[in-house]
């Protein structure tokens, strides 16, 4: 696979300084931008199965005393009664008062203000219930009540990621793609300061693979070069990203966290990276010898 | 066969050049030209079959290094047909002229050794390139670089060396692999009459091993006093010439200096 030494002087040609550097930039976004996609998808995973195993029943503020106390009761029965409920409460009105503080003020100003009643339903685990068909029965004991799964708010955050993480991944293809085009120009330009010293070597009979491999044993041995180089910017930069998130308040910003697959994923890259830089100078070497007689 | 060295596999290919058994260069109304340019070679036929000596000569611009290029498949023919060990060129497929070429060592007129390479690197390669085993490549390289009087140079760079060290490693490199064909331009061009005539022993004694030899050269003295054919070139056209000692074999004639320490090489 990799040439044991080389007769062409491609460690003399600068190329091997530019190189690297090259790589190591690339290998850095390309890591920023993979961690912002792993985050995403653990986040969004982690969201989607939380928020799917709560639902939200709503009894309008219109009903008030003994009626209110009358229907939160008749509600709790219902929702507790349906299979696939773990358990039900209703949220009382100190909590919601905290829940409204930061957007309507001090909790005196709002003694007059109408409050639904919110109740908390936390399903068991796998269980499928059909939202609609409660919230049917929810509205014909309690006129005015309704059930919500979160749906909307969901999807639409759940799109948002999704979205989000496609740009990630557009990223890392355009970086991918900028790596290779470099792979293939700097190949190139190798292949042409030291096409005296090829063309020997063809008369002497060499086999095109023969060429091939010295330039695809140096582009990985620069492409790892680089890509240790890329990761080692980029590990500093995404512990600090992560420290600054961890002082943020807890409930502002989702645990920013990855798995350990995932850091193993990223320290891969470099890994990756020579191997992507060795196929490519050697498919480029190939191909532009076939040209050659 | 440099000692020590076999020949490297068994493939189809190359049991096919080893049994050809006919001529093993051919040209047939062979013409060249650069480009737009004029021909620079024009109806070229001959036919050279194994084991001859050939010089090949002509006043500068006649075509010879043209001629050689054509030979070890540097260029194509604009017209005609070439045949080298019974294989039309033309017809060959890209993937298997490495082999054909393995079996052609080359004299370049301007040496064209790798710069950045020890004399000692630049002679392996062909073994090398060929696959031989280190120990077999590090033993015979040695032998024939010593043979050749630059011992002392092994680890030299081309820059380093003169022109005459230069060319003596480059001959060195075109042997190394005892090539079926030899093709050398001005092989002794700058070396002293002693050292010319030494090399041509060494080409002599290839050719009493079966090598086939084209020789471009200005020297009159050497063409006469060795007395093998000539191919002459004049303005792109060419015409055989029969050596001096009719009936004579190419080749018999090495029983000067040197040639009994250069068995000892090969």
């Amino acid at each position: 696979m990799l040439a044991r030494r080389s007769d062409l002087p491609l460690d003399e040609d600068g190329l091997g300084r530019f190189l690297p550097w090259l790589i190591a930039f690339m290998v850095f976004l390309a890591t920023m931008a993979m961690a912002g996609a792993l985050v995403l998808s653990v986040t969004a995973g982690r969201w989607d199965k939380g928020i799917s195993a709560t639902l939200t029943a709503q009894i309008p503020a219109t009903i008030t005393g003994n009626a209110q106390r009358t229907a939160i009761a008749r509600a709790l029965r219902i929702l507790r009664a349906e299979p696939g409920v773990a358990s039900a409460e209703a949220i009382s009105e100190s909590r919601i008062m905290a829940l409204l503080e930061p957007w309507l003020g001090a909790a005196g100003a709002l003694g007059d203000l109408p409050l639904p009643i919110l109740i908390d339903v936390n399903l068991e685990p796998g269980a499928g219930v059909d939202v609609a068909a409660l919230a049917g029965r929810l509205g014909a004991q309690i006129p005015g009540a309704t059930v919500d799964d979160h749906g909307v708010w969901l999807n639409r955050m759940v799109s948002l990621i999704h979205w989000v993480q496609a740009v990630a991944f557009a990223v890392l293809g355009l970086i991918l793609l900028v790596s290779v085009g470099t792979v293939v120009f700097t190949t190139r330009t190798g292949l042409a300061i030291h096409h005296e010293a090829i063309e020997v070597l063809h008369l002497i009979g060499a086999h095109d693979s023969y060429v091939a491999k010295q330039f695809a044993s140096r582009a990985l041995v620069l492409g790892l070069k680089g890509g240790v180089m890329g990761l080692a910017l980029a590990a500093p930069t995404l512990w600090g990203i992560g420290l600054l998130a961890d002082r943020m308040e807890a409930g502002l910003l989702p645990d920013l966290s990855l798995a350990p697959a995932h850091w193993l994923a990223l320290a891969a890259l470099p890994l990756f990276a020579g191997i992507i830089a060795m196929r490519t100078a050697r498919r480029t070497v190939m191909k532009t010898l076939s040209e050659m007689l | 066969m440099p000692v020590g060295l076999s020949a490297l596999g068994g493939s189809h290919l190359n049991r096919a050049l080893e049994n050809h058994g006919g001529d093993v260069v051919s040209f047939e109304n062979v013409g060249l030209r650069y480009g737009l340019g004029p021909e620079v070679l024009q109806d070229v036929s001959f036919r050279l079959p194994s084991g001859s000596f050939y010089f090949l000569i002509g006043p500068s611009g006649a075509g010879k290094s043209s001629l050689l290029k054509l030979g070890y498949l540097a260029l194509k023919p604009t017209r005609g047909l070439i045949s080298l060990f019974g294989r039309n060129i033309a017809t060959t497929a890209r993937g298997e002229l490495p082999e054909l070429r393995r079996r052609i060592g080359v004299v370049f007129q301007e040496f064209r050794l790798l710069r950045h390479l020890s004399a000692f690197d630049n002679v392996a390669l062909p073994l090398r390139v060929a696959g031989y085993r280190e120990s077999d490549v590090k033993k015979n390289v040695s032998e024939l670089l010593a043979w050749v009087g630059l011992k002392g140079h092994m680890q030299s760079r081309p820059p380093t060396l003169s022109g005459g060290q230069q060319q003596r490693v480059a001959i060195a490199r075109a042997v190394i692999a005892r090539p079926k064909l030899l093709l050398a331009d001005e092989p002794t061009g700058n070396v002293d009459d002693r050292m010319a005539l030494r090399l041509m022993h060494l080409f002599d004694e290839l050719n009493k091993l079966g090598t086939t030899l084209i020789i471009a050269t200005h020297n009159e003295h050497l063409v006469k006093s060795l007395g093998h054919p000539c191919l002459c070139l004049d303005g792109g056209r060419l015409e055989i010439t029969p050596g001096k000692a009719a009936g004579r074999t190419a080749g018999t004639t090495a029983r000067e200096t040197g040639s009994a320490e250069f068995g000892k090489v090969f």
